[in-house]
């Protein structure tokens, strides 16, 4: 008892008169150590919308939620997750709102098609226009 | 007395579009030859009310008259004066009645200035610009009239958006508006063509300038808040694809599609009904653009308080016009012949590409945009559709155009011989090829599209100074200056956003005074950090002295404001523009143990984004210059060569 009762003094001072320029720098406004890792994190940052923010996502944001978010990107990067796992896990927490990347699902099929049906109509309004080499 | 008279001409220009549009129109029946010539000066009186009205809401702006509604819950008295009378268009109503006054101010140019169109023709084209005026002087009146007063006026006004309290305030908004609102010319020259059934290479050679006049501005609009944001944001992005940006992106491309046909309709009289088509395309966008942006809609998400009966009305507005004049459109194109057909590999059959890809980057761009919306309002599910959709989707799309913009200018009119064309690009195709080369040799591991980009921009600036080849540069006419400097604008921009993508170099750090922290090749000492006062602010300044190697070291002054009216903080950014690129810092919030966070980019020839920009729109500029100075031009139109 009186052994765990001396722990208890040793270690809460030094708890209570850590050097706060040691503090661990929070990691919304800091960047992982490792520039792979950052790198990975920054290109996820990028594509999650800062839920209370208008059209920013939360790499460009000031919003505190939104460092919320970054720190835990962060963590969760430096931990060796995967961003689309990290994606995933947002998603499943704020929405799909959350995400600037639409997933690959049937109600956004048609968004997806869209360039290539866009390509497609046009090329088949532009023939109209041109005249066969041979015909000319 | 002043609102008054603001709302007095407002109502008394709203009659004169009515009667503007019925002379307009009724100048067409059989016994309306009399009417011909009064419409234009209805135009030009009903721009003068309107332009009246706006000059009433400046000086209320300016005196900051507090028993107006508006300069009430957008202004204060303490506000320096540039925002005391910017702020006037930083808000609603006020932006709505600039919006009117330029629609109307660009149908009084039409009336004095239009000498090319037949009368006929012109008398409709301007009924046409009245019948616009008409729908949004009853929005500016109905739903969101400015100069309505308070009973009891307050103390103070509830100040106005700290972001907004910029210079950028007085150029962005009045450059895109010219730009977004000068578009309807083109629109109402299409209505008025289609009325007349006259769509000639006369009428494209008429509409061509107006539509030039509208782009400059447009590309100019568009450059600048892309700058805007950027530095007032704080965060180093230039270009975040958000609903508001891509509303004005829209018309952008659908404007630069029509600047093209337009062309092909004058010199070689074909893609009639597709020019047409995209006149009433273009400011159709930049009606969708203003519904999107005005009618909150796309806020609605947020805790703003927005008044439904405005998006209803702007929505029913839209669909009144746009389905009006496509409605026109559908009955009157099959009298209009398709005109002349072309051969693939010619001039023509380049600028035909280059329309199927720009509408196709527009159709991609309004789709991403919309989607969420109808998503929603079909299933309530919410959606983002972002960078990463964009990007996917319209970025391999413009890289091709941008191929085709370096090859097309090298092509001939009517025909051309695929080995000749070969023979001509081969010059910039060895560049992109040593480009490439040299790109994948000393970075390897860069992401495909700004490889992509670099490689594909050395190579269209190459290509795009390749009309001045061998030519008497002295007697080129100024509109192939015009196209070789826009063109060239184009590869510059391109070569700045690959470079911003893919050498950006970030630090974000915590910080205490005295410390020295590094970002790309600069060293940045923290020097120090002070408290300011500014006109309607306070601030802590941060003192950061940057150097690179031997040279002279420089000094930012990056800041943190608080304003209190209204509560907010911005951080506003210093940046140090470079031959080579630009040094962008901020400074944060404190962190305990004394330190600051700092953010640091070094971003290596970002400027030539903006650049690019300014670029492409002297192109235009020049080429606008060179279109309505007459003669000389003539015979170059008809030998087929506009070069």
């Amino acid at each position: 008892m009186r052994q765990l009762l001396a722990l208890a003094l040793l270690v809460v001072p030094v708890a209570l008169y850590a050097d706060p320029v040691m503090a661990p720098e929070p990691l919304s406004y800091t960047q992982l150590p490792d520039p792979a890792a950052e790198a990975r994190a920054q290109a996820l940052m990028q594509t999650i919308r800062c839920v209370v923010c208008q059209g920013q996502s939360i790499a460009d944001s000031d919003a505190d939620l939104a460092g919320d978010m970054r720190a835990i990107i962060r963590q969760r990067i430096a931990a060796g997750e995967k961003p689309e796992a990290i994606r995933a896990w947002m998603i499943a927490r704020y929405g799909r709102w959350v995400s600037y990347k639409p997933p690959l699902d049937p109600l956004t099929w048609p968004l997806w098609a869209a360039p290539v049906v866009l390509v497609a109509i046009g090329l088949l309004i532009a023939r109209g226009t041109l005249r066969r080499r041979r015909a000319a | 007395m002043i609102a008054e008279t603001g709302l007095i001409a407002l109502l008394i220009a709203a009659a004169l579009a009515l009667l503007q549009a019925a002379m307009g129109f009724g100048a067409l029946r059989p016994d309306g030859e009399s009417l011909l010539r009064a419409v234009r000066p209805v135009a030009v009186v009903q721009a003068a009310m309107t332009v009246t009205a706006f000059a009433m809401l400046l000086l209320l702006f300016s005196q900051t008259d507090l028993s107006v509604k508006l300069v009430a819950e957008d202004s204060a008295t303490t506000l320096p004066l540039l925002y005391r009378i910017t702020g006037a268009w930083g808000n609603h109503e006020g932006s709505m009645l600039m919006w009117v006054t330029i629609l109307a101010v660009a149908g009084a140019a039409v009336a004095m200035f239009e000498r090319r169109l037949p009368e006929r023709t012109l008398a409709a084209t301007i009924g046409a610009q009245g019948l616009i005026a008409m729908g949004f002087f009853a929005f500016l009146l109905f739903s969101s009239n400015p100069f309505e007063r308070l009973p009891v006026p307050p103390v103070e006004g509830s100040g106005f958006n700290p972001l907004l309290q910029d210079p950028g305030l007085a150029f962005h908004p009045p450059t895109l508006y010219v730009g977004y609102v000068g578009l309807s010319v083109a629109f109402s020259f299409a209505v008025g063509a289609l009325l007349t059934r006259d769509v000639s290479p006369a009428f494209a050679r008429a509409m061509r300038p107006w539509v030039l006049g509208a782009w400059i501005f447009l590309t100019l609009g568009i450059t600048a808040g892309s700058y805007w944001a950027y530095y007032e944001l704080g965060w180093g992005g230039w270009w975040f694809w958000d609903p508001t940006e891509n509303a004005s992106l829209m018309p952008w491309l659908a404007a630069t599609a029509l600047l093209h046909s337009v062309s092909v309709l004058a010199t070689r009289d074909g893609l009639r009904a597709w020019t047409v088509m995209l006149a009433v395309v273009a400011f159709s966008m930049s009606m969708v653009g203003t519904f999107l942006v005005r009618s909150g809609i796309l806020t609605s998400v947020h805790a703003f308080a927005l008044d439904p009966r405005r998006g209803a009305f702007i929505l029913i507005l839209l669909a009144l016009y746009i389905g009006g004049a496509l409605a026109l459109f559908g009955a009157r194109i099959a009298t209009v012949a398709e005109g002349n057909r072309f051969d693939p590999v010619s001039r023509e059959g380049a600028l035909v590409a280059n329309n199927l890809l720009l509408s196709a980057i527009l159709g991609v761009v309004l789709i991403g945009t919309l989607y969420p919306l109808l998503v929603e309002s079909a299933t309530g599910d919410k959606l983002s559709v972002g960078p990463p959709y964009f990007n996917a989707a319209a970025g391999p799309l413009a890289l091709i155009l941008v191929a085709i913009m370096a090859g097309g200018p090298m092509m001939r009119w009517r025909r051309d011989r695929l080995v000749t064309v070969g023979r001509r690009v081969a010059i910039p195709a060895a560049v992109v090829v040593v480009a490439l080369v040299a790109v994948l040799g000393a970075l390897p591991g860069l992401r495909i599209l700004p490889l992509l980009g670099l490689v594909l921009a050395a190579g269209a600036a190459a290509a795009s100074v390749a009309p001045l080849w061998k030519r008497n540069l002295r007697r080129t006419p100024l509109f192939t200056w015009g196209m070789v400097v826009a063109h060239l604008g184009i590869a510059v921009s391109l070569a700045g956003m690959a470079s911003e993508s893919a050498f950006s170099q970030e630090t974000l750090i915590a910080a205490r005074p005295g410390e020295t922290v590094h970002v790309g090749p600069y060293a940045i000492r923290f020097a120090a950090i002070d408290p300011i006062a500014g006109e309607n602010y306070t601030a802590v300044k941060a003192t950061l002295v940057a150097t690179r190697g031997a040279s002279t070291p420089i000094t930012l002054s990056p800041e943190q404001r608080t304003f209190d009216n209204p509560p907010q903080q911005t951080a506003e950014s210093a940046i140090a523009t470079l031959v080579d690129g630009q040094l962008y810092t901020v400074v944060g919030e404190p962190v305990p143990g004394g330190r600051w966070q700092l953010r640091l980019w070094w971003k290596p020839f970002v400027t030539l984004i903006w650049a690019g920009g300014v670029l492409v729109a002297v192109g235009g500029a020049l080429s606008l210059i060179g279109r309505v100075r007459p003669r000389r031009q003539v015979r170059a139109e008809r030998d087929g060569y506009a070069r």
